[in-house]
């Protein structure tokens, strides 16, 4: 059928081919047959053939090679489903020879335009490193290249394939930290679980353990209760150590970025993903965040059986560590007598771990009702966990022995020996007291049966011989009876239940010891005809018996320590929980080891993205260095650090940076006036902080730069501003009495910035937010020029003003050198350098580069059209009044959007637009940036219009934020020096200095 | 990962292989079945089983064990969910997940199954994305394929697997746009002896059949928000809307999904809608018992209680069972040692109650275990938490869809202790 030209009848066949392989049935005879269809048209065909083929290429490698022209065909198909089959398949085929086209296939899919495509290329690495290990290293530039990808679809496969090639190279995922992080909510399920594991691992090697202070506390207590004298000297040095060690820990941003990121996951439908923070949370989280995930994973206890299993073994395992965490829950690890046996003992486990003071008379009601359920097994372990809870809270032992005692009258043998085996146990803790117990147990021997529940008996009653002197002699006749049929283990208790009573009672017992280790000596055991010989060397006085004997009593009744009943998860949790070997509880292949905290944390920098090639200098001043940096320039840093406080995540750093700033402020009021140059410094470190602060939150724009002439505004309101904030600092500090006005004064000029600061995620923009509108306040009223100054702190003012006018004559500098001048200035901050006036310039530019941007149209609304704005803060050529908004269409859909224009404005009276000339065709997936023109009237009415594609409208509008609308004014030294001039005249505060 | 799957029935054959990577010998389920015999019943089967140099990672589902063989470190549940994703796609796709649907449908399950993972890793998991790219069967589909020699697996990449929503079809198209939410509410309680609740929470889910046009964007929101303890949602909810105004807003996907599950644990909320009386006993003598059970309504806010189903499992002494109820009927299998009383509506008037006596094996001991029953019931037309729904809106599309909202309770693992 196979030969046929009919597509059904081939179809067919194949479909009888593929059953066959599903059934297990051997189908290679049929291998040229098959593989001549590999090009077959008919798509259902084509794909049998693939499953075919995967299957049995193994096999029959020369011939796999006819198909392989195919698949390269393939490869260069419009169609990307079919490239990626193509791809799929052809890494399937486990054929060494092919492994270079493999590669090269690998390679080329990598860069494709398809995510689909990457996506399947990143499946392909782990296949091809499976099938030829030495192409590890080609493979990892590979991997390397696909985790800089963003789009969601490829980082779980890529961080999957990292997985398995090549886990030891952490350092490749410095880089795309932040991004995975930031991604993590919106990858698919299953690449969330393996990014979570990843990141798990990569965070243990990279941050500080935030439980740090916590466990030293505890260890310092410790050793203070158990230290003894000779040991004070080691103990103080450990203290002192431990205390200096004890500084406030800080959590790194990016530490709390991934907590951050992955709780929301908790609420995952996946149970695989919930595991994936569960564990994420025990292993990273301080101790006071780690309850979060309780409630998620007694959420999962309702799921499939499977799934509750191996929650409860991971539960287990975390309520040793953090009991607290789960008592609230303690009721929904009840037990029904529904669940299966498996799912019941591990409840137990739990319930057991569980126990404390408070709760445990209902846990033992609970266990009493167990008791009488007919899984046997399961009272079985009930009894265990009994006795569990009886030897860790010393308070209920006693009940629990009763309640033992009393199954000692159950009618199923099995309760009773295990209840028996526990009683031992219990006993062996405090005999003195219960020789009535082992009476009673003493009796029981006539009717047990279950060898381990005897060989109890007859060790206790050997072990405390000397409680029951009357009955134990009497046991060793029975037993001595039936020793014959006893099983091994009975036997060998019985031999030493002999001995025992030899050495304390010889009179007695003497013949009936003999009698015993005779029956002993023939046995067919060899290990009890081995314990007879012995025994009977070591008790039985004989003219060569050596020095041994001597000891024998010492030997066999020495006090022997009580048992410690211990979970069996106790020491589970070095594994990481929630993986296969946790499960297990024995290394499976291919588990990577949780590491270690590290003692200090490594570079934090190497996770900054460099938003641009030129760039890399301030990475590195990030975090370490700008605490360095403290001392030198203090009183500026205080006042951009507490800016910037706000924003951080980590709670103490604000704290620790306003409590730096403080004093260096109290440091400056002595020093009186400042020289020009640390001033100017100081001007240009705090705004490369911002623009630091502004690429740490990621508002990576690209049209950073863009901003030309009106930086120049920008620039000067800012520095005004900031040098405003430090003259609010001052006045603060050295004038107290002043302070009020001062800052009221301060927060009259800053009302509007401040409420729109504190909504505003970026920092400067706010502030440009707030010049704008001084610019705009500036034409309205125009006040005499200013008085000389005669304050250090005007001085400052002219200082900066002066940077603008050396600024000034400066043409409009491009995108590129503005950063290479950036970070250069930054460098030569850092090493205390003044800076030159040329350097200076283009760094006031900065800060204005991050333009929020606005959605017009989601592309969910806009069906697949996707429109942002901003307000590009440029001057709009065709009319001055005009702001410029930029507006940046992205076509989300697979269709071409046609003729977009705009139609139909409704406007406010006095406003104007200008609309931007009709884009034609926006192709799928592009992007195009146009400008239009808005004169909003000084107003912040919306702009309302229609966005017109070839198919159809949407209604849009746009409302200009109040700092957005501005003029761009271009004015000199003196002009400016007037303006501002005026501007402190409305403040009162500055007439009093 | 996962490296081959194996499905085996009860009688323990081996009906379907599939391998990802390289073939692995079926004798490596001969681990499987040793320690499927040492567990006796399916479900004490262990999930994770140590094989060699293989490990085994199974569900038991429908009757059927999915094995999977995994041969390095991967997280278990990882696994598992995909398993049951597995059954559950079947199930989806020919309506149940038995072994004679799977050996009819063999074709199409390797078709799936090939889709699913690649090389191990899960890939197109979402039901809406695999029945772009297979079509699930039906009669008429499979009468034009046999004259028009069409095929039914698709032949364009699905756009959702591009998108930003993955669960959701672009070009959906319904003459009938309707939206319908079930609020199902399942209550797990233990009462013990004397009738007091020793533990009760209410498991709920929100179970969503949504058959509308385009691209519509709903708001889903509850007049008692608060109520609800821990939730798990559908991806497609937006975390950061609930977390803040505790509205669903999300675009839905297309046909049944489930949206929300929830769960209600505080313990005075939980109502419980039955009372049952209950005296079992077993005399010392004479090997015979005495059954004496008595259920009413309590608590139902004015509705009834149907489909009531009393369940014990007795003692394996307990041979036979003459009693007599007062409303409805009873069975007892004397195999499986279950007795099934079978109420019906519960009614104010007249309680039902069930009288009679066990007889045991001759000679046998009185048995110690006490059975407890399991209670299954059902009432319409109410969310026993009190969990109402407020309204639901939908932006987006032009056009009005029909909306309806059903509320059910059930028992869960409802269990009277004796």
């Amino acid at each position: 059928m196979l030969d046929s030209n009919k597509d059904s009848l081939k179809l067919e066949a194949m479909k009888r081919i593929v059953a066959m392989i599903a059934r297990g049935k051997n189908a290679s005879d049929l291998f040229p047959a098959v593989v001549k269809n590999v090009a077959c048209k008919n798509i259902e065909v084509k794909k049998l053939v693939y499953v075919y083929l995967v299957r049995y290429a193994e096999e029959q490698q020369d011939l796999a090679l006819l198909s392989i022209s195919t698949f390269q065909r393939g490869l260069k198909d419009p169609n990307q489903l079919i490239r990626a089959s193509a791809l799929r398949v052809l890494s399937s085929i486990r054929v060494t020879i092919i492994v270079p086209i493999m590669m090269l296939a690998i390679k080329e899919a990598a860069s494709d335009m398809s995510p689909y495509v990457r996506k399947t290329a990143a499946h392909a690495i782990p296949k091809l490193y499976s099938l030829d290990p030495e192409q590890k290293d080609q493979l990892i530039e590979v991997i390397e290249k696909l985790l800089a990808d963003k789009t969601t679809l490829v980082a779980g496969s890529v961080v999957m394939a990292f997985e398995e090639v090549c886990p030891e190279r952490i350092d490749l995922i410095h880089k795309n930290y932040r991004k995975l992080c930031n991604l993590l909510i919106d990858v698919e399920e299953w690449g969330q679980v393996v990014i979570i594991n990843m990141l798990t691992r990569y965070a243990r090697t990279q941050f500080l353990n935030p439980n740090v202070n916590e466990s030293l506390l505890e260890e310092s207590g410790e050793k203070a209760f158990y230290g003894s004298d000779d040991e004070e000297g080691k103990e103080e040095k450990a203290e002192a150590a431990a205390l200096a060690k004890r500084k406030p820990y800080v959590m790194d941003p990016d530490h709390r970025l991934l907590l951050r990121n992955t709780k929301p996951l908790l609420q995952s439908r996946n149970a695989a993903v919930v595991m994936a923070v569960a564990q994420l949370y025990f292993h990273l989280a301080p101790k006071a965040e780690v309850g979060v995930i309780a409630k998620a994973l007694v959420r999962l206890m309702r799921s499939h059986s499977e799934v509750q299993y191996v929650v409860l073994q991971n539960v287990a395992t975390m309520t040793i560590k953090r009991r607290g965490m789960f008592e609230p829950y303690l009721k929904s690890f009840y037990i029904r007598s529904t669940d299966p046996t498996q799912i019941k003992i591990l409840k137990l486990e739990v319930l057991t771990n569980l126990a404390n003071e408070t709760n445990i008379s209902t846990i033992l009601r609970e266990f009493q009702t167990y008791i009488k359920s007919m899984d046997k097994d399961f009272v079985a372990a009930t009894i265990q966990a009994i006795g569990r809870c009886a030897t860790n809270i010393g308070e209920v032992r006693d009940t629990c022995l009763n309640g033992l005692v009393q199954l000692l009258s159950n009618r199923d043998e099995l309760v009773v020996a295990e209840s028996v085996v526990v009683i031992k146990k219990l006993l062996q803790m405090q005999p003195e007291q219960h020789s009535d117990i082992i009476k009673h147990m003493a009796k029981l021997t006539d009717n047990i049966q279950v060898p381990m529940a005897r060989a109890s008996i007859l060790w206790l009653i050997g072990e405390y011989c000397e409680h029951v002197p009357k009955i134990a002699p009497d046991v060793l006749r029975k037993m001595a009876k039936t020793f014959t049929n006893e099983e091994d283990i009975v036997k060998l208790q019985i031999i030493n239940l002999a001995a025992k009573l030899y050495l304390t009672n010889s009179k007695q017992t003497k013949l009936l010891t003999q009698y015993v280790l005779n029956l002993a000596k023939y046995d067919q055991n060899y290990d009890i005809r081995d314990r007879a010989r012995f025994i009977r060397q070591l008790i039985v006085p004989t003219d060569k018996s050596g020095a041994l004997s001597k000891y024998a009593k010492k030997l066999f009744l020495a006090l022997k320590p009580a048992p410690v009943l211990e979970s069996p998860f106790k020491d589970r949790d070095h594994f990481q929980l929630g993986s296969l070997s946790h499960l297990l509880n024995a290394k499976a292949g291919g588990y990577q080891e949780l590491p270690d905290w590290p003692e200090t944390a490594p570079d934090p920098s190497v996770r900054n993205v460099e938003v641009k090639d030129s760039v890399p200098e301030w990475t590195k001043c990030s975090s370490r260095e700008k605490r360095k940096e403290k001392k030198v320039e203090k009183p500026f840093y205080s006042d951009s650090e507490e800016e910037s406080g706000p924003t951080e995540s980590a709670d103490s750093e604000s704290d620790s940076a306003s409590g730096s700033g403080s004093g260096s402020e109290s440091e400056e009021s002595g020093s009186g006036s400042e020289s020009e140059e640390s001033r100017e410094e100081s001007e240009s470190e705090q705004e490369d902080k911002e623009d630091e602060e502004d690429k740490r939150k990621k508002k990576k724009k690209t049209d950073r730069g863009k901003v030309k002439a009106p930086a120049v505004e920008t620039t000067s309101g800012k520095i005004e501003e900031s040098s405003g904030a430090e003259e609010k600092n001052r006045a603060q500090k050295v004038k107290g009495r002043r302070s009020g006005s001062e800052s009221e004064s301060e927060e009259e000029e800053e009302s509007e910035s401040e409420s729109s600061r504190s909504e505003s995620e970026s920092e400067s923009e706010s502030e440009s937010d707030t010049d704008a509108k001084k610019k705009k306040k500036a034409p309205v009223t125009k006040p005499p020029p200013k008085q000389a100054k005669k304050e250090s702190k005007k001085e400052k003012k002219e200082m900066s003003l002066l940077d603008l006018d050396d600024f000034e004559p400066t043409p409009s500098p491009q995108v590129t050198p503005v950063n290479n001048f950036l970070s250069s200035s930054l460098v030569t901050d850092l090493e205390g350098l003044s800076l030159t006036d040329t350097v200076m310039a283009p760094t006031t530019i900065a800060p204005s580069g991050s333009v929020k941007t606005y959605e017009l149209l989601h592309r969910i609304t806009g069906e697949g059209l996707g429109v942002e704005y901003c307000f590009s803060r440029q001057p709009f050529s065709p009319d001055a009044h005009m702001v410029a908004v930029q507006i940046m269409f992205t076509n989300n859909t697979n269709a071409e959007t046609k003729n977009l224009h705009v139609e139909d404005p409704k406007l406010q009276s006095g406003m104007r637009i200008k609309e931007f000339p009709e884009i034609e065709l926006l192709p799928p997936g592009e992007m195009v940036t146009v400008v239009m023109g808005i004169d909003f009237c000084d107003s912040t009415q919306a702009a309302n219009f229609q966005l017109c594609t070839h198919i159809r409208k949407f209604f849009v509008s746009i409302q200009p934020p109040v700092g957005e609308l501005m003029m761009p004014v271009f004015m000199t030294e003196n002009e400016f020096k007037k303006e501002q001039g005026e501007k402190k005249k409305l403040n009162p505060s500055y007439s009093i200095v | 990962m996962i490296h081959s799957l194996f499905l085996i029935n009860s009688s323990s054959d081996i009906f379907l292989e599939k391998h990802w990577k390289s073939v692995i010998s079926r004798s490596v389920c001969d681990y499987f079945f040793e320690v499927q015999e040492k567990a006796g019943e399916a479900e004490n089967v262990p999930p994770v089983i140590h094989a060699g140099h293989h490990y085994l990672i199974n569900i038991y589902r429908e009757k059927i064990f999915f094995v999977s063989v995994i041969q390095s470190e991967v997280p278990p549940l990882f696994v598992i969910e995909f398993l049951h994703h597995v059954a559950e796609t079947f199930q989806d796709y020919f309506g149940e997940c038995s072994e004679s649907a799977i050996k009819d449908n063999v074709v199409i399950v390797y078709e799936l199954l090939e889709e699913m993972l690649d090389n191990g890793f899960p890939l197109a998991t979402e039901s809406n994305i695999l029945k772009e790219l297979i079509k699930p069967p039906n009669i008429l589909r499979s009468v034009v394929n046999s004259i028009t020699g069409s095929c039914n697996v698709g032949e364009t990449l699905p756009t959702g697997q591009l998108s930003t929503i993955p669960w959701r079809r672009a070009g959906v198209k319904y003459t009938n746009n309707e939206a319908y939410f079930d609020v199902v509410e399942e209550i797990d309680a233990i009462l013990d002896k004397t009738g007091s609740v020793v533990f009760a929470e209410i498991q709920g889910v929100i179970d969503a059949c949504v058959n509308l046009t385009g691209m519509p964007d709903l708001t889903l929101s509850f007049m008692n928000p608060r109520l609800l303890d821990d939730v798990s949602f559908h991806p497609c909810v937006r975390f950061k809307r609930w977390e803040s105004e505790r509205v669903l807003s999300f675009i839905p996907p297309d046909g049944n999904f489930r949206l929300l599950s929830y769960h209600v644990s505080a313990q005075n909320l939980v109502a419980i809608p039955i009372y049952v009386k209950q005296n079992i006993s077993f005399f010392e003598t004479g090997s015979s018992g005495r059954l004496d059970i008595t259920v009413g309504p309590k608590q139902t806010m004015g509705k009834t209680v149907e489909a009531v189903f009393v369940t014990i499992n007795m003692p394996k002494v307990v041979l036979s069972a003459n009693l007599t109820a007062t409303q409805g009927n009873y069975t007892y299998n004397p195999v499986t040692k279950t007795l099934v009383w079978d109420i019906g509506k519960l009614s104010q008037q007249k309680l039902p109650n069930l009288k009679g006596s066990l007889t045991l094996q001759c000679g046998a001991p009185k048995p110690e275990e006490s059975p407890s029953l399991n209670i299954d019931l059902k009432i319409q037309q109410l969310a026993i938490s009190g969990l109402k729904v407020n309204r639901l809106d939908m932006y987006g599309e032009k056009y009005k869809p029909f909306k309806g909202v059903k509320y059910v309770s059930k028992a869960g693992k409802f269990q009277v202790r004796t």
